[in-house]
């Protein structure tokens, strides 16, 4: 990487947060219990938790688990009350922001979220706005977990894609080089200091993470494609419970709902997450569902990471081998033991 | 309308008039209160939108007028649910958000010179309607055009006038069926892949063109693939539940395709290259 970089101490980093919270929201996983880190707009005191994986993406953070699309206000003529008129108004807000410790998985995910949301036919003005303002400060993997499969769809525990910031851990903190401008405008504060020292340290510790691709994926949208109308997904999907955990920790799921929210002559219509593993997501009004069963909607979500994305969208899966899935799922569903099945029967 | 503005903002309209068309479908005519956005509005025969009622949400409508005809736009809606419902308790004078034009449509450029055949069920007839009348007000664009329209009983029909209006007119054929025998009735009786059979259209050089309940598209494309109709000479339309209508919540895929940007019309030869999921 570049000779930019600049050395990060550990006990610096409270106190940059701090000052970059002076200008942007800051996001920073912290730790919440003895087994659960969350991304929290950072606060003096917290806890952070910069050494492991958050236990859900900061996904939540571009792309809110509830949020407003827009508010609206019937007014009623006093005169005749049969008449009435109705004002919509965009609700479309984007504050500067930072997220402060993803994980490269977790840029990687937006970067499914950019293609569909800000690439696409049609773009996702919420998300468009946000993702302009957001800057992704990554740190690396220099120790991947035993669920982490990265390497296996494309990624890697030292891969920058998505990241505006790079983080490598070495001794005493942290050697910060830019992927971007907006990444590199963050290296003027205080905390960081001349690093040259450092850069030769963190280039070892990016070379000796071993994560070693176990998945053998190519022609995996072939072979889904193949086993689409066989009895495979009545076998792989037969512990699922349909609880859709899978979808809520995923880095990458992007579907959600819209509904009506009102209190007297105001209200709001409200965008919030949904999840594929649901009967009422595909119900249709005649009360036909085309995905009536957990076999359907498995083999959906399997196909839509692995063939339907891939094939939208130049090759890139809809999964970035975060493990988060792996480690949610309450039945112990193993998504890469699934997409091992996948290509021998398929 | 791509791009430029937010799609998810619903532009407000009006409703000029409510046509109660059987007993649970009334047609809506809406125009946009935005005089220069109603001038502006382009859409294409086969189109959707999403209607707004505020405070209940949004649900999918073909708009079932045809764009040579644009003093308003026409909805046609059956009561099926909470959205439904409340836009039939709608009286002229009402706000309505439209949101659209949505997805793909009739290929009618495609359809030039050819003879078309419409096979339409219930309130599938809506966006046939679409497409008729616009072949009607470009008539010398197309073949013999013929309309084989079914429906439960005699009040379930819906464009009543019209029906006779097209009935009486000599440069289309219309057909009527319904599913069983009643005391005024005196045309067919016979559900419409039956009575398709029996009429036995030759499919040279036809596009026959079907929507309606899924029981009878399914039907209705076995009775074409008898009668020899190929692939590429049958367009029909899906349903699928919709939110966003624009390809993003992900909702109402077919395999790589999305009924909402790559659809609703699809022709019976790209139909069978998506996974069967229907
Ligand atoms: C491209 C396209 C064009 C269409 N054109 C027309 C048209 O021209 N005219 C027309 O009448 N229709 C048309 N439809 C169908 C129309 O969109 C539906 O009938 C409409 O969306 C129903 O909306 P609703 O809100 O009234 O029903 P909803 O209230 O959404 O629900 C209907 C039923 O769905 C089920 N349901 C919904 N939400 C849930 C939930 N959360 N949990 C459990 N069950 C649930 C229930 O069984 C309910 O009774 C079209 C559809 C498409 C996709
Ligand atoms: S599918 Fe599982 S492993 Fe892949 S990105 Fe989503 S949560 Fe992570
Ligand atoms: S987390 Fe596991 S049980 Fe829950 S929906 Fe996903 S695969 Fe099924
Ligand atoms: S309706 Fe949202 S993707 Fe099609």
């Amino acid at each position: 990487m570049s000779n930019k970089g600049r050395f990060l101490a550990t006990d610096k980093i409270p106190g940059l947060l701090k000052r970059l919270g002076g200008t942007y929201r800051v996001f920073a996983p912290v730790k919440v219990s003895d087994t659960v880190i969350l991304f929290h707009e950072f606060k003096e005191g917290a806890q952070l938790a910069l050494n492991k994986q958050a236990t859900l993406p900061p996904k939540e953070i571009l792309f809110p688990q509830t949020e407003c699309l827009l508010s609206y206000t019937y007014h009623k003529d006093p005169e005749n009350l049969e008449k009435s008129e109705v004002q919509v108004e965009e609700t479309l807000e984007a504050l500067p922001t930072i997220i402060f410790g993803a994980r490269p998985c977790d840029a990687r995910g937006l970067m499914v979220f950019d293609a569909v949301f800000n690439d696409g036919q049609w773009r996702d003005p919420y998300y468009k706005a946000r993702r302009k303002a957001t800057t992704i400060v990554t740190i690396l993997c220099t120790q991947p977990e035993n669920t982490c499969f990265c390497t296996s769809v494309g990624g890697g525990p030292t891969n920058t894609e998505g990241s505006d910031l790079v983080l490598t851990p070495v001794t005493g903190g942290y050697f910060a080089e830019p992927a971007t401008e907006k990444g590199g405008a963050l290296l003027q504060d205080e905390a960081f200091a001349l690093g040259h020292n450092k850069a030769d340290e963190a280039r070892e510790e990016r070379e000796k993470v071993s994560l070693e691709s176990e998945l053998e994926l190519d022609g995996i949208a072939q072979c889904l494609l193949e086993l689409f109308s066989t009895d495979f997904w009545k076998q792989v999907s037969a512990k699922c419970i349909s609880c859709g955990a899978c979808t809520y920790v995923c880095p990458t799921c992007y579907c959600f709902n819209i509904t009506d929210e009102t209190a007297g002559v105001k209200g709001e219509r409200i965008r919030t997450w949904d999840s594929c593993m649901f009967y009422q997501y595909t119900l249709e009004a005649s009360g036909h569902n085309p995905r009536p069963t957990k076999v359907e909607r498995y083999r959906n979500r399997i196909g839509h990471k692995f063939s339907y994305h891939p094939t939208n969208y130049e090759g890139m899966f809809g999964c970035t081998g975060c493990g988060r899935c792996i480690k949610a799922c309450p039945v112990s569903l193993d998504i890469r033991q699934v997409l091992r099945e996948v290509k021998v029967h398929g | 309308m791509a791009n430029s503005i937010n799609p998810f903002l619903p532009k407000i309209g009006t409703v000029l008039k409510v046509v109660q068309e059987t007993p649970n479908i009334k047609s809506f005519q809406v125009v946009l209160n935005d005089q220069e956005r109603m001038k502006s509005f382009r859409f294409e025969p086969g189109q959707a939108a999403q209607l707004s009622i505020f405070g209940v949400g949004e649900a999918t409508f073909v708009i079932n007028s045809p764009p040579t005809r644009m003093e308003y736009l026409q909805f046609s809606v059956m009561q099926a649910g909470e959205v439904t419902e409340r836009i039939h308790q709608l009286k002229e004078g009402n706000p309505i958000g439209v949101r659209g034009p949505l997805g793909n449509w009739f290929p009618y450029e495609d359809m030039k010179g050819k003879d078309i055949y419409f096979i339409g069920g219930g309130i599938g007839m809506a966006p046939l309607r679409t497409l008729l009348l616009f072949m009607l007000d470009n008539r010398k664009d197309y073949g013999e055009i013929t309309l084989l329209y079914g429906a439960r009983s005699p009040q379930d029909l819906c464009y009543k006038e019209e029906v006779k209006e097209w009935e009486a007119r000599d440069d289309m054929e219309l057909i009527l069926t319904v599913d069983r025998e009643f005391p005024e009735w005196d045309k067919r009786v016979g559900l419409v892949p039956n009575v398709l059979k029996e009429l036995a259209p030759s499919p040279q050089n036809k596009v026959a063109i079907t929507c309606g309940p899924p029981i009878m598209i399914r039907f209705t494309l076995q009775a074409l693939a008898e009668l020899g109709f190929k692939d590429d000479q049958v367009i029909t339309t899906l349903e699928r539940r919709m939110k966003c209508g624009i390809g993003l919540c992900g909702r109402c895929n077919i395999g790589t395709k999305y009924v909402c940007i790559d659809g609703p019309v699809f022709s019976l030869a790209q139909l069978k290259e998506l996974p069967p999921e229907l």
